[in-house]
């Protein structure tokens, strides 16, 4: 049972960034992190900001930080499609301050709907940024 | 009969514009050499997307109108993805022809017609005959390289179109990349999303979702958007180079041509000057 692995691949729009045999993952999904064991029963689920950790003989060998986006699990496989990911290393979390402020700058000169439009992206931003600081706290 | 100094200067003048066309011609090479690359790695998510759908579009009894339309097919949407630049042969002229020949279709079906040009070329052409339809025009998308934050801004604006009820169906046309010689320009259909063909294996009924079906479904359709805008926009671009590289490589080769075409003259009337002075000398000298 403890070698038995699963297919874990994580997929953005740009690339596949990682396709290999993992013991185990966790993925963070929108009712609640759940762990991916080889032979878990089929499941699609929306995922949150968070992090996946990848298990390898029962250690964890990556951190990934995603932005979102959705996860399907089969009996021998888990595939991650992510907007965004960056290992929790390189996380950078001045990078998404200084693009709230920059963001907060723009709507200064914005009315109207473009105004609520920015003003919901400054909130999807706040929400990155807070699930970045759990990750790397 | 031209003299020998205009000869000269055209020489010199299609010599630089052959210097031009294949300076241009290794850049495009380069650029499809890397767009070729992003399209390729691309081709997972999308593919991925697709088997998400499938298996949950069996399910989702009544899903949101993204995925099963407003009811009505009379307000057609048409985006029309050009490069932002020419010399590029007939790439950007033959996604026009084919934008007008829909729009014409559509019309002839007395549906109502309007247009989202993404890329500078495609505007121009259809401004003379279509300009009322223009919604408006996005440009330098793909100036540096295809990113999906642009692909995802504009898959967003459809969906708002969409949502406030601009139009019905929404079709994208583009040139898929063949190869460097041959682009096919295709019709895709985006909004409302067609249902990839479910491979048999019946497995969509044995997911579970979290939260619902509707709910993935209603966060997955807007991202499915902005994915088949962005492998559009990936294959439209390598498509541009492509023709480009053609369209450059036959340039200098009709450069050299016409440059050994004007050596020739220009060798033919040095030689016919030397021989009329040849004569004028010598005939001078027996006139004596």
């Amino acid at each position: 049972m403890a070698d038995e692995t699963t297919l874990f691949e994580l997929v953005s729009p740009e690339r596949l960034l990682l396709s290999r045999q993992v013991g185990m993952v966790v993925v963070p999904g929108s009712e609640g992190l759940f762990g991916v064991l080889p032979r878990h029963a089929p499941l699609i689920s929306t995922l949150v900001p968070g992090v996946i950790d990848v298990y390898e003989q029962g250690a964890v060998t990556d951190r990934i930080f995603i932005a979102g986006g959705f996860a399907e699990v089969t009996e021998d496989r888990c595939t991650v499609l992510a907007e965004a990911a960056v290992p929790v290393a390189e996380l950078d979390l001045a990078a998404t301050e200084q693009h709230i402020v920059d963001l907060g700058e723009e709507l200064k000169n914005l009315s109207g709907v473009e105004a609520e439009q920015m003003t919901a992206r400054i909130g999807e931003q706040q929400r990155l940024l807070e699930a970045m600081r759990a990750a790397t706290a | 009969m031209p003299s020998l100094k205009d000869l000269k200067t055209r020489i010199n003048s299609v010599k630089s514009t052959q210097k031009i066309t294949s300076a241009m011609k290794m850049v495009a090479a380069a650029r499809l050499r890397r767009a070729q690359e992003q399209a390729e790695a691309a081709r997972p998510y999308s593919e991925r997307m697709d088997r998400m759908i499938a298996s949950l579009a069996g399910r989702a009894a009544r899903g949101p109108t993204l995925l099963s339309g407003t009811g009505s097919q009379d307000r057609h949407l048409i985006v029309v993805m050009t490069a932002d630049r020419g010399l590029c042969g007939g790439f950007n002229s033959s996604i026009a022809r084919a934008a007008r020949t829909r729009i014409a279709e559509l019309e002839g079906e007395g549906r109502s017609v309007s247009v989202l040009c993404i890329g500078r070329k495609g505007r121009d052409q259809l401004r003379r005959d279509h300009a009322s339809l223009i919604v408006d025009t996005v440009e330098g998308v793909t100036q540096r390289g295809v990113e999906f934050a642009s692909a995802s801004e504009i898959g967003g604006r459809l969906i708002r179109m969409f949502e406030e009820g601009a139009f019905d169906v929404c079709t994208l046309i583009y040139n898929r990349f063949q190869s460097a010689m041959t682009q096919i320009v295709t019709l895709q259909q985006v909004i409302p999303a067609p249902v990839p063909d479910q491979e048999g294996d019946g497995g969509g009924g044995l997911y579970e979702y979290e939260p619902d079906e509707e709910e993935i479904l209603a966060d997955l359709l807007p991202r499915n958007v902005a994915t088949q805008v962005f492998s559009a926009l990936l294959e439209n671009t390598a498509s541009e180079h492509g023709a480009r590289m053609t369209a450059m490589d036959n340039a200098t080769r009709n450069a050299g041509d016409m440059i050994d075409d004007l050596t020739l003259t220009y060798n033919r009337t040095r030689q016919a000057y030397i021989t009329k002075e040849l004569i004028e000398i010598i005939s001078g000298a027996e006139a004596l």
